[in-house]
């Protein structure tokens, strides 16, 4: 078990590694089908979450929809 | 109905349509800013919108029990319209859009780009520019533009589904501030116009409609009136009545009055 330092939502965290998106949002507890993820500006299209590694250094947005108008 | 009067102007009107989406009302809504999320959905539900827009925010890592907007508002029963609001380049926009559609709904996006933080009017350069990229991608583009008419139809050139000239600013609640620029706007364009923001109370919405715009989109008038159910339905009834009036056709202005009762026939004076 390794730990990575990743930024998520600009956040610097660590989390244990080895890590995919898939991983990574189950370890923040959330639904991978309520949220978008992008690794590195690069959206990780929903099916290949489990197949997207997470690097040290990476940086990860999370984001879902808000009230807006 | 309890009338024995036919809305025979309702009868005859078209759906509205976007992106060949057939929508069953002409008033759009927003999400945001109401006080709960149930004053949002009894609003909802009252001012019988079927498109909601939505906007793509961080999720917050620290509060990841709250409950998500998608736990209210069920996207089989609104269609969730994202839009890019925040943005103050083409880039950005683009980037918020793609990740809107991402999130498997629909490829609609209400595209914003903002170019002054004072007055939330948009940057009309880097409108085009995102509407040009995203229409080459698929989006189906709802450009919110100002109320020029040579913006909105470099906007309908550039492949947008629908323009969305404002009121007036957003959130301001001051009204149609230039219903000739709307109606010329209405003139001169193909695609569906939809107003966006600036609508304050029923009568800037009746009056908006009654310019033959399309639609209304509105968020604060709702979220910030004291009783924003009560006033989703004053809303609907507003949008239904301007569009029925604009249907119907109104009667000329005139600077002198004209009686309503015959002229003739009164007592003691000659027959004309």
């Amino acid at each position: 078990m390794t730990e990575l330092t990743v930024t998520i939502n600009g956040e610097r965290r660590r989390v244990p590694g080895p890590a995919t998106a898939q991983s990574l949002l189950e370890h923040l507890g959330l639904d991978p089908r309520g949220v978008v993820v992008e690794l590195n500006e690069e959206i990780v299209r929903r099916p290949q979450l489990g197949d997207t590694a997470i690097d040290d250094g990476d940086r990860i947005e999370v984001v879902h929809f808000v009230g807006g108008g | 109905m309890t009338s024995t009067m036919k809305p025979a102007a309702a009868q005859q009107d078209t759906a509205l349509t976007i992106g060949g989406h057939e929508f069953r009302s002409r008033l759009l809504v927003g999400t945001g800013k109401y006080r709960t999320n149930e004053d949002m959905i009894a609003t909802l539900e009252a001012c019988g919108a079927d498109v909601v827009t939505v906007a793509v925010r961080r999720v917050d890592l620290n509060r990841t029990n709250e409950e998500s907007l998608l736990h209210f508002l069920d996207p089989d029963r609104w269609f969730l319209l994202a839009n890019t609001a925040g943005c103050y380049s083409a880039d950005e926009a683009v980037r918020y859009a793609r990740l809107a559609r991402e999130a498997g709904f629909n490829d609609f996006i209400k595209l914003e780009v903002i170019g002054d933080q004072e007055t939330l009017l948009p940057d009309v350069e880097g409108l085009l520019e995102a509407t040009r990229t995203l229409v080459a991608e698929g989006f189906t583009v709802l450009a919110y533009t100002n109320d020029d008419v040579v913006t909105a139809l470099k906007l309908e050139d550039a492949g947008a589904a629908a323009i969305m000239p404002l009121a007036s600013p957003i959130g301001s609640g001051l009204g149609l501030l230039n219903p000739y620029g709307i109606r010329t706007i209405k003139h001169r364009l193909s695609v569906p116009i939809i107003v966006d923001a600036g609508v304050g109370t029923a009568s800037d919405a009746c009056l908006t409609m009654e310019q033959g715009v399309d639609g209304i989109l509105m968020n604060t008038a709702l979220a910030e009136a004291g009783r924003p159910a009560v006033m989703g339905r004053a809303m609907r009834l507003a949008v239904e009545a301007g569009r029925a009036a604009y249907l119907a056709g109104r009667m000329p202005r005139r600077e002198i009055a004209v009686p309503s009762s015959p002229v003739a026939g009164m007592l003691d004076r000659p027959t004309p």
